[in-house]
């Protein structure tokens, strides 16, 4: 039996008592969050179930060499220190990485973190005959070890690491190869499930045990490396609540004092109970991804900017309750990549029906369009309506749009295969929500021509010189102002030929009990739980 | 009885194979691939492909189905897909937490059920046996999902009488039961029982009726046999068809149930089939399936069994 499932122990903890009403104020310093994970993510290093699962399970029991600066609200979610001190590319190769590792770190188990420790790590991930080799954590890590051809130690506080080619986003991979500890694999016999039971990482929690599919419960690392980032809460309970219903009943109620995603219909119900809720941007875009295939509408720039001019987004965000913001691109205004577009992207339906009659469209042509889109899935926000809303606005200026439903795995395959695959023959546009946490997947990967799949995620086939020699330039610069410098020029091209139709940006939102304090909601996709106090 | 008891058994065979391949055929022909929900956001074609063979699902699908099934019989239902962990690991905990809500819900619908169908039976187009029937159908009608959400707002978040989700401390382990425990679990097992209580109390009332209407219960109302005495040779009567019904009721609570355990975040087997479906995790879905199946069928089996030793005349037909 692979998971410890020792309710004893959440009892003689004392955690137990956190969870049932009436008790839980008796537990001050326990933060009680109910994730909307149906379970408890993996724990052995790479976290599964994407984003949420890193926020809870990679970066609360790991670290990377390279971490995400998660203390401010105000600014996109820098990279910053981890493991390593620092980092840099050969200035002649361009492809050799040295990391200088942080000395004095310690693995939850006691267990010195080293070049060795790194090498063991990558091996895990990468080196299929390696005793350690692990196909769950190698799953999760595949993209992100993508890019690197070899690795070794050079001394115990040095690493380097090549890349098959010159790759100046790579640092961008690196905060998700998370570290965990050789000692512990090896006293447990090198067994990657007993791992999982008692995880050893360097991260601010030590998970103390789980259960499938209900809860996990962690306690502070007091010895963490980061002293400013010693958590200020004893204990940290994680339930998995995929029911957005269960999970405002849960805090109405007093059984958990933190909730992610709380559905926009009951905020009003929990700002009136005393509950506060948080929003930020952060790198998430609900938009369509465009086939600019010829055989689309959407094939002309004027269509695509048509769209983009019909969507009534202040109309969807109080559809929303206004937990999202209109998009004017694919990253934020504020974004250091947002750069000077001159097509504005806002609500001028007279200005889309003008733009269709120049396109040769009119009452008697109107447009028409097939739309992928899902009917739920992480960051899709309330897909159904909201696709409904933006049915009614294209409509209105000649554009009819079809969908084509289905669950969320599908569409990710469907979004996998590209615009050119059999499978994606008459559809013009995919519903995909997006992230852009790192140039390539916000910007290069989604413009870039030869970045179509499987070689990248350039679903639409967008095909345009003047952006691919933007994406390349940006993708081999290392100077991270300079690079920056380009990914605003990409971005301003692809905003001025409307590469996609983007529509809102999701708020991030979660709701929390008054007596929670401390919460920096940091505009990233991972979040920091260590400032935060239960008071 | 022995011969009895074996053919019934030999029943479940083809019944379980049956479920198991149309359980494996259902899922591959919905869209999308087994290892969509593992594979990385931005996974290359070679990535895919290599994850593919990591798991096997490169082969062809009679071959994939072969493979599986013969493990299964060797008692390896193999590894979980989005956890890595064994399925027998996770559907073993999942089944006891269900178990557990099954039994509660089945132990208070059968008392609930039955004790109404009794009393309405016997007071047929009465007042009690309207206000009964009128009750039964409400409890059959009403969604679950709708009433463990109404149950939640009264109860937990108005009243704050009761815990909203999730299992008490001890899970399901019965040494460890306390008040908490009982408090998680008040909440689902009523919901769980309503409709299972309408189902019971109308199919009792309408056996201990038609019983009633019977020539010997006549014969021994004229020979002035007292009432408690002839409502033992009813409940008697009427005992077959109801244990049939409450058999069946009770498997089906045992498979769990999908609404509830998410409402209510009840980590059972409901709870595990809804996860396992939305990540496409063909190993848990399939073991899950094949383990709620067996229980399934074995229960009916043993239901066939009980109703044999109450009433021959069951094992003549």
């Amino acid at each position: 039996m692979p998971v410890s499932v020792s309710r004893r122990t959440l009892l003689a903890s004392g955690a137990a008592a956190s969870l049932v009403p009436g008790v839980a104020r008796a537990e001050p310093r326990t933060l009680r969050i109910a994730m909307t994970m149906a379970d408890i993510p993996l724990t052995t290093g790479q976290a599964n179930q994407g984003s949420e699962g890193q926020r809870f399970m990679g970066v609360t029991v790991y670290d990377g060499m390279i971490n995400f600066g998660l203390s401010r609200a105000d600014i996109a979610a820098p990279l910053v220190p981890g493991l390593a001190l620092s980092w840099e590319v050969d200035a002649a190769t361009k492809t050799v990485w040295t990391f200088k590792l942080r000395p004095g770190v310690k693995f939850h188990d006691g267990s010195a973190f080293d070049a060795d420790a790194v090498v063991w790590n990558l091996d895990k991930l990468i080196k299929r005959d390696a005793p350690h080799y692990d196909q769950a954590q190698a799953t999760q890590g595949a993209t992100y070890v993508a890019t690197i051809a070899s690795y070794r130690a050079l001394d115990p506080t040095t690493v380097e690491i090549t890349t098959h080619t010159p790759d100046a986003v790579f640092p961008y991979q690196v905060p998700y190869l998370y570290i965990s500890s050789p000692a512990r694999w090896k006293a447990l016999g090198g067994d990657w499930n007993k791992f999982a039971q008692t995880p050893s990482g360097t991260g601010p929690w030590v998970l103390d045990s789980f259960t499938p599919r209900d809860r996990a419960l962690l306690h502070r690392n007091a010895s963490y490396w980061d002293t400013a980032r010693i958590p200020k809460c004893e204990r940290l309970v994680l339930l998995a609540m995929p029911d957005a219903t269960t999970r405002v009943s849960a805090l109405l109620s007093g059984q958990v004092n933190w909730i992610e995603a709380p559905p926009p219909d009951a905020v009003p119900q929990l700002k009136a109970a005393g509950m506060n809720i948080t929003t930020n941007v952060y790198p998430h875009v609900w938009p369509y991804q465009l086939s600019t295939l010829p055989t689309s509408p959407f094939h002309d720039v004027r269509v695509r900017k048509a769209a983009n001019l019909a969507i009534d987004r202040d109309g969807l965000v109080k559809l929303l309750g206004g937990l999202a913001v209109p998009a004017r691109g694919m990253v934020q205004a504020t974004h250091p990549w947002f750069g000077k577009p001159t097509f504005d992207i806002r609500y001028d339906p007279d200005q889309a029906k003008k733009l269709l009659r120049e396109a040769g469209y009119g009452p008697d042509k109107r447009v028409q369009v097939k739309f992928l889109i899902s009917t739920a899935g992480s960051g899709q926000m309330q897909p159904l309506p909201m696709n409904e809303f933006v049915q009614e606005n294209l409509k209105d200026v000649g554009i009819d749009v079809s969908f084509d439903t289905m669950d969320w795995e599908s569409l990710r395959a469907r979004r996998r295969a590209g615009c050119e695959a059999p499978e994606n023959k008459g559809a013009d546009a995919l519903n995909n929500s997006w992230s852009f946490p790192d140039p390539f997947n916000g910007l290069i990967g989604t413009s870039w021509s030869i970045k179509k799949p499987p070689k990248g995620v350039n679903w639409g086939s967008y095909n345009d010189p003047v952006a691919d020699e933007i994406a390349a330039k940006a993708q081999a610069e290392f100077d991270t102002a300079k690079q920056n410098e380009l990914l605003a020029q990409l971005h301003t091209r692809i905003v001025d030929q409307s590469m996609w139709v983007w529509v809102v940006h999701d708020l991030n939102p979660r709701a929390m009990a008054p007596n929670v304090k401390g919460f920096v909601s940091a505009q990233s996709w991972l979040q920091d739980l260590t400032p935060v106090s239960v008071e | 009885m022995h011969l009895y008891i074996l053919r019934r058994l030999l029943y479940t065979i083809p019944i379980i194979i049956g479920v198991s391949l149309v359980c494996f055929s259902f899922i591959h022909l919905a869209p999308g691939d087994p290892i969509n929900s593992v594979l990385p956001e931005q996974a290359s074609a070679e990535v895919v492909a290599q994850i593919k063979a990591a798991y096997g699902f490169d082969k062809p699908l009679p071959i994939q189905y072969l493979k599986w099934f013969s493990n299964v019989l060797s008692g390896d239902f193999g590894l979980s897909i989005m956890t890595r962990r064994p399925v027998l690991s996770e559907v073993g905990p999942a089944v006891a937490h269900t178990a557990l809500l099954a039994v509660s819900a089945t132990l208070l619908s059968f008392l609930l059920g039955t004790s109404l169908g009794l009393v309405a039976g016997m007071t047929t187009r009465r007042v009690t046996d309207r206000s009964v029937t009128a009750f039964s159908v409400v409890g059959i009608s009403l969604p679950h999902y709708w009433l463990g959400m109404v149950m939640v707002v009264i109860f937990a978040v108005k009243m704050r009488m009761l815990p909203a989700t999730g299992m008490g401390p001890a899970g399901a382990d019965l040494t460890q039961f306390g008040i908490e425990d009982i408090k998680h679990l008040l909440l689902p097992a009523v919901t769980l029982a309503m409709i299972p209580t309408g189902i019971i109390a109308r199919s009792v009332r309408a056996t201990v009726a038609e019983v009633r209407r019977q020539d010997f219960v006549q014969t021994l109302k004229g020979k002035g046999l007292r009432r408690p005495r002839m409502f033992l040779h009813v409940i008697k009567n009427a005992a077959p068809p109801a244990i049939a019904i409450m058999g069946l009721q009770f498997a089906q609570l045992l498979g769990g149930s999908i609404l509830v355990e998410t409402v209510f975040s009840w980590p059972g087997t409901g709870f595990l089939l809804n996860a396992a479906i939305s990540t496409r995790d063909l190993p848990l879905l399939q073991g899950t399936v094949i383990v709620l199946a067996t229980f399934f069928v074995l229960t009916n089996v043993l239901v066939d069994i009980v109703q044999t030793l109450i009433d021959p005349r069951v094992r003549r037909a």
